[in-house]
């Protein structure tokens, strides 16, 4: 293209013999140079009329087609060529010519308008050319880049291929495995339940044997506090002291009263005072204290397990911030507790309630629980590996799924980001996942849509990326962005914009679009389309 | 009166009222005895005994003093200030005018319904055929019959109501004849009461008779349209908005890609920076200047938008000079009034003053308006002014003005604007160049400062037929210049109502697209290669006819004349026209009936004129007049017709810009009366100067077709300007067949070519050559 001209001229030197100088109606393209001989009347192209010669470029519309008038401005549908040596030729619409404004860089369209119009068709020309060249090898390097691109794609298609067989076969061991230590499990968590079961009850007994001492121990010394005169009686009177004891709450503790309590005797020894304590031992206050601690109630049915100590958990902020994998971690927090349960029970605070703590296991229960742990810890394991593995066998399939071109070409950018900073955004291109945008100086991000499909004309619908569903627009539509692909050799966003309210516009180059360059390279002896 | 006629009876029905000024009751003096009656409530003609002073008066008390609207309350310091008069029109049954409305051409009565409001306000989604209060207000109303036309011009700016009544109303036509055959019929008679908020009553009456007397009286009253730059006749491409000056530039460039003209691209409020007008977005525009030079290159012009509401921003050079020379609109304690509006806290300048508005026009200098250009002009929109949270959108009547309450002054305060901006316009050429500024809101003699535009219309067929009778109601009343947003701004019209809204807005005298800022895109092209040549051919269609725009927007300036008009204004005896608003003149030789139906396969137009003849303009073909004529239609249809008996000058050679086409020669299209008679005009001036004015530089010429002759006569033959422009065609529709034609020029004959096409007798002469400006005459023998 670019040599036309000059090539041309060679062709004419060769036909004619000697180089001349084409002459002709302004505004005529070589191809139709024919049509027009100087001084025989013209026809107009479209045939529909002949007029004598001195009417074409008489600036005066003859022809419907325009044809009559290749060099004014005359015909509405007409049109000029311009031959831009040095530079591509063309063809513009006559309304440009003498319009003052310059169109042709041989400037040969304002030949009248006053236009002060240089020559810009060399500069022009070697412009294109460099430009040309650059897209060339762009275009070659790209193009060779693709073909690597593709290469690993096939590789990673095949390899991730291969993984999945494997996995799927690994995945059924695994289901194996996990149904057998299922059942280690269920089967050592038996005896253990069993056992602690029984040292559970061991320990409820000797507990409440404990209890029972104590009361005793309390009468006993009741006994002797009310005993005032330490007749080995305690008498009615005596009772009568304690006016915490009043049954009516009237403050006082009257003889009829203290009598009732003491089931109608008059005074009653040791032994006899056993039926009388359960009476008053709730509201009865020692005189040695001035306030009776807390009744020692029961300890609350509830099996204290020495484990329980969620207050001195170690890692309460890992559990926190992890969010995504809950459940695992929760497991693992949960086993490493039952690791430190032990020093736990040794903790020092425990004298007063020496009494409430359960005695650590025996030996032999602990070896259970120990063993069904192992078993519980080992399923667990294995549940959770089967999982991953559930996860990672997914993750790779949807890999698999996606159209990454007729040759996987664009496989590359898969879980790939590429951004571009503007005057006040950066977008955030993830093929194949999402398009986002966020303000560079702070502020939340906002998605510009997520992948929709290919979306390019029918004939490469690879060229266009359709990204959908964005966050919606106030008023608006969701927001959308449609991503558009050139040939380039790195893999870039180069431009961004909004041409509709929210409909967003982003080019992106990668050499994935590079088609192979024609197989011939720029010298002028391939140009001869005439 | 005319001879024992009544033409028009002021206070027939004793409405004249007005309020005393008083003081309030806590230590108002009884009002004393009035001779007119002080109410102002409803029609209450019956009622004009005394009534019962005391018991009414307390009635009345609510609302005398404080009224509240939704939140927001009015103080009225000054109490109940209304004036009210009626007026009645015996022999009339057709009123038109007080725009701005979004209703018939022809104004209904409002019995039973509320008045026509005229108060300025921002609608947003104006409803259609309502008499609700739109943008601007002309307090003006025509009064037509076959024998007289008259206007009542009611000089008032505050909210005003106009009440119509007449005692035709519900007959039917059957009805009416039976009147007429019985001999009994009542005269018909309109009544119209207006009534406005404060001020005095101050009324113009124009006693016609002719439609033209009219325009020119009241032309004498406010001033006629302004002559507006010639580019600015031809195509606006706008939109809320071109986001940068990279999408400037691919419009532009796809403008030239498609070979459509377009003159001026347009930059809504997203151009400025953080909707500081006479800035520009940093990141968004950063090289104004290169992108307007861009665009001059091209021979194209920009309009970036200034309203009247300003930031309120320490850091702002507007803000603070506005706040330091103390020209802020005040509210009723004193302070600065301050309003939310787009750039959020916002005051108002006062354009009420004189100082404020000469401040103003300053601010257009080149070397005040950073990155303006000669290329740059205005666009002045919410200029009702529009409050967002004031009372209905707007400014709070009590807002002071200086000693003035805004609700005394509201309707007159867009104009104010306008006037401000385009007298900045001029200025900053040296009062050398003409201005073009676009407003929203208007009042009676906006006219004078540049174009008007419909406000936000919607992208539905009823607001594309609605748009006719919009711009004829502000034509009749002095507003020429006159357009709606084509495609419609809210919402996404489909292509069939875009396609039609270009043809139509191809036809109206301001044309412009413009768009909401959620619409999806709608440049000309972007609706298949089918619909873009539909568009492209329309829009050629408008350039190949500037020549005629531009005379007719010089002869309106001149006199006053409507330039898109009703039928009724060149037909006034012919009642077939009085109601018609589907369809308009141009001046007075095309008229155009655009398609504005959905799918539509047909339309009737109706053809005035018993005796005249009409030429389709796409086809040659000759139409009697006075019939209803059913032109099937197609997609690509612009019904348009050539009066017989008119001369129109066209400049066929369409480029991409008004400009580029200065030099271009014209064709001259006679078409021919019955009588074989034809008449024009042209005129030609630099399109862009006052010299016109100052330097009589400019070419007038009568053109006449008459005894086979065509001459071209000067009509100012002291005027001085030269041309480059030539006539290369002569086109006569109607013609007979010549055996020669001859150009006679200088005391010299030379033959000139010719063809004659018999089907439809049209005659067209080879390029004959002359120069617009010469003296001629072409003979045809």
């Amino acid at each position: 293209m670019t040599c036309v001209h000059l090539l041309l001229t060679l062709v004419f030197a060769v036909s004619l013999g000697t180089p001349v100088e084409i002459q002709g109606p302004r505004g005529v393209p070589l191809t139709k140079k024919q049509f027009y001989v100087e001084n025989k009347p013209f026809t107009c192209l479209d045939g529909s009329r002949t007029i004598p010669f001195d009417r074409v470029n008489d600036d005066y519309c003859d022809c419907k087609d325009g044809s009559d008038e290749p060099g004014t401005a005359a015909c509405p549908n007409g049109s000029f060529h311009c031959t831009n040596a040095g530079y591509r030729t063309m063809f513009i619409p006559s309304s440009r010519i003498n319009d003052g404004i310059c169109d042709c860089c041989d400037t040969t369209d304002e030949y009248n308008s006053g236009a002060k119009c240089e020559n810009t068709c060399k500069e022009l020309g070697r412009k294109e050319r460099e430009v040309l060249q650059k897209m060339t090898e762009i275009t070659k390097e790209g193009f060779l880049l693709k073909q690597h691109l593709i290469e690993e794609a096939k590789k990673g298609h095949q390899e991730k291929q291969i993984k999945v067989t494997d996995m799927q076969e690994n995945k059924k061991q695994l289901d194996e495995k996990v149904e057998v230590l299922r059942t280690v499990k269920e089967t050592a968590e038996q005896p253990e339940k069993e056992a602690k079961e029984r040292h559970l009850k061991a320990w409820e007994e000797q507990k409440a044997a404990i209890r029972l001492e104590k009361d005793k121990a309390k009468m006993a010394e009741a006994f002797l506090e009310l005993d005032d005169n330490a007749d080995g009686f305690v008498s009615v009177s005596e009772l009568q002291s304690h006016a915490e004891l009043d049954a009516d709450a009237d403050g006082t503790l009257t003889e009829t009263e203290a009598q009732g309590l003491m089931g109608g005797a008059e005074q009653v020894d040791m032994s006899t005072f056993e039926s009388v304590w359960p009476n008053i031992k709730d509201k009865y206050h020692s005189e040695s204290q001035p306030e009776e601690p807390a009744p020692v109630e029961t300890p609350p049915d509830e099996v204290k397990e020495p484990v329980v100590d969620n207050d001195s958990e170690p890692y309460p902020e890992d559990d926190i911030s992890e969010e995504e994998d809950e459940d695992d971690e929760d497991e693992d927090d949960y086993h490493e507790d039952d690791d430190k349960a032990p020093p736990t029970i040794k903790t020092p605070e425990k004298s007063h309630e020496d009494e409430d703590a359960m005695p650590p296991y025996d030996a032999d229960t602990q070896a259970l629980i120990d063993a069904a742990q192992k078993a519980r810890d080992d399923f667990e394991e294995a549940e959770k590996a089967l999982r991953e593995m559930d996860d990672q066998i997914r993750n790779i399939e949807k890999e698999l799924s996606f159209d990454f071109g007729p040759d996987a070409e664009f496989t590359y950018l898969y879980s790939q980001c590429y951004e571009l900073t503007t005057g006040e955004y950066i977008y955030r291109l993830c093929p194949f996942n999402r398009v986002s945008q966020k303000p560079k100086y702070g502020g939340s991000e906002t998605n510009l849509g997520t992948w929709g499909s290919w979306s390019g004309p029918e004939n490469n619908k690879y060229l266009l990326m359709k990204y959908e569903h964005g966050t919606g627009c106030w008023q608006g539509p969701n927001r959308s962005t449609t991503v558009k692909l050139t040939c380039g050799k790195e893999t870039v966003v180069t431009s961004t914009s909004e041409p509709s309210r929210c409909e967003y516009l982003m080019e992106f180059t990668t050499p994935a679009v590079c088609q192979e360059p024609a197989n011939t390279d720029l010298s002028p002896h391939d140009h001869v389309e005439l | 009166m005319q001879g024992p006629e009544v033409l028009l009876s002021l206070n027939s029905r004793g409405l004249l009222a007005f309020e005393h000024l008083r003081l309030h009751k806590d230590t108002q003096a009884q009002p004393d005895g009035a001779e007119v009656k002080e109410s102002v409530d409803g029609d209450q003609q019956q009622d004009e005994g005394e009534k019962g002073e005391d018991g009414e008066s307390d009635k009345e008390e609510v609302g005398l003093w404080e009224e509240t609207f939704k939140s927001h309350t009015d103080t009225k310091p000054n109490g109940p200030t209304s004036i009210s008069l009626d007026f009645s029109l015996p022999g009339v049954e057709h009123v038109y005018g007080i725009p701005e409305h979004a209703d018939d051409l022809k104004l209904k009565t409002t019995d039973g319904g509320d008045p026509y409001r005229l108060y300025n306000l921002d609608v947003f989604q104006y409803e259609l055929y309502n008499p609700m209060a739109l943008y601007g207000s002309i307090p003006v109303m025509l009064a037509h019959n076959t024998q007289r036309t008259m206007g009542i011009f009611w000089l008032n700016a505050a909210e005003t109501w106009v009440d119509i009544s007449s005692n035709t109303t519900g007959k039917t036509v059957f009805g009416k004849m039976l009147d007429f055959v019985q001999g009994s019929s009542e005269n018909p008679q309109t009544d119209v009461r207006w009534i406005s908020e404060s001020g005095i009553i101050d009324v113009f009456i124009m006693l016609g008779p002719k439609p033209s007397d009219v325009f020119s009286q009241y032309a004498s009253l406010t001033g006629t349209q302004s002559f507006p730059p010639l580019a600015s006749l031809g195509y606006h491409q706008c939109r809320w908005n071109y986001n940068d000056q990279e999408d400037v530039k691919s419009v532009d460039q796809g403008f030239d890609q498609h070979d459509i003209p377009y003159d001026f691209i347009w930059l809504d409020i997203e151009h400025a920076d953080g909707k500081r007008y006479f800035t520009w977005d940093p990141h968004k525009f950063p090289q104004p200047k290169e992108m307007l030079q861009g665009l001059m290159d091209k021979k194209r012009k920009m309009v970036a938008i200034v309203d009247p509401h300003i930031r309120v921003d320490s850091g702002y050079k507007i803000h603070n000079e506005i706040t330091s020379k103390d020209f802020y609109v005040k509210n009723k304690d004193g302070r600065n009034y301050e309003g939310w509006c787009w750039p959020g806290n916002s005051g108002y300048p006062d354009f009420t003053k004189p100082e404020m508005r000469a401040w103003w026009a300053s601010m257009f200098a080149y070397d005040q308006y950073e990155g303006s250009m000669e290329n740059l002009f205005t666009w002045n929109d919410m200029n009702e002014p529009s409050v967002f949270n004031g009372p209905e959108v707007t400014m709070h009547k009590d807002a002071l003005h200086g000693k003035w309450e805004h609700r005394d002054i509201h309707n007159i305060y867009g104009l104010y604007v306008q006037m401000a901006t385009a007298e900045g316009q001029t200025r900053r050429s040296g009062g050398v160049e003409r201005p073009f500024v676009l407003t929203r809101a208007f009042f009676a003699g906006s006219q004078r400062y540049g174009a008007v535009w419909t406000g936000d219309n919607a992208a539905e067929w009823d607001h594309l037929k609605i748009s006719i009778p919009m711009c004829l109601s502000l034509g009749l009343v002095g507003v020429s210049f006159c357009g709606a947003d084509v495609g419609g701004f809210f919402k996404n019209p489909s292509t069939e109502l875009l396609v039609r809204w270009y043809q139509t807005g191809a036809y109206q005298p301001f044309f412009r697209a413009h768009a909401h800022l959620d619409t999806t895109r709608r440049e000309p092209w972007l609706f298949g290669p089918e619909n873009t040549a539909l568009i492209r051919e329309v829009i050629r269609q408008r350039y190949a006819l500037l020549p005629y725009w531009y005379q007719l927007l010089y002869q309106a300036h001149k006199t006053g004349m409507p330039v898109m008009r009703p039928l009724w204004v060149d037909y006034p005896k012919d009642t077939a026209t009085f109601t018609i608003d589907d369809e308009f003149l141009i001046g007075r030789d095309l008229l155009v009936h655009p398609v504005t139906e959905e799918g539509s396969r047909g339309v009737t137009a109706y053809l005035p004129g018993a005796g005249e003849v009409w030429y389709d303009v796409h086809t040659f073909q000759k139409h009697n007049g006075a019939q209803n004529l059913y032109i099937p239609v197609t997609l690509s249809s612009i019904p348009v017709f050539q009066r017989g008996g008119s001369i129109i000058p066209r400049k066929d050679r369409v480029r991409r810009s008004s400009t580029c086409m200065e030099n271009d020669p014209y064709t001259l299209y006679v078409a021919l009366s019955p009588k074989k008679f034809a008449e024009g005009e042209l005129y030609i001036d630099d399109g862009h100067s006052f010299n016109y004015d100052t330097k009589k530089e400019f070419i007038h010429r009568s053109l006449t077709f008459a005894n086979n002759a065509l001459t071209s006569n000067n009509l100012c033959p002291n005027c001085n300007f030269l041309t480059s422009s030539w006539i290369e065609k002569v086109l006569i529709l109607g013609a007979s067949k010549p055996s020669k034609v001859l150009l006679k020029m200088d005391g010299k004959e030379t033959p000139v070519d010719f063809e004659f096409d018999t089907s439809m007798s049209v005659l067209t002469l080879r390029k004959p050559g002359m120069n617009a400006g010469a003296d001629w005459t072409l003979l045809l023998q």
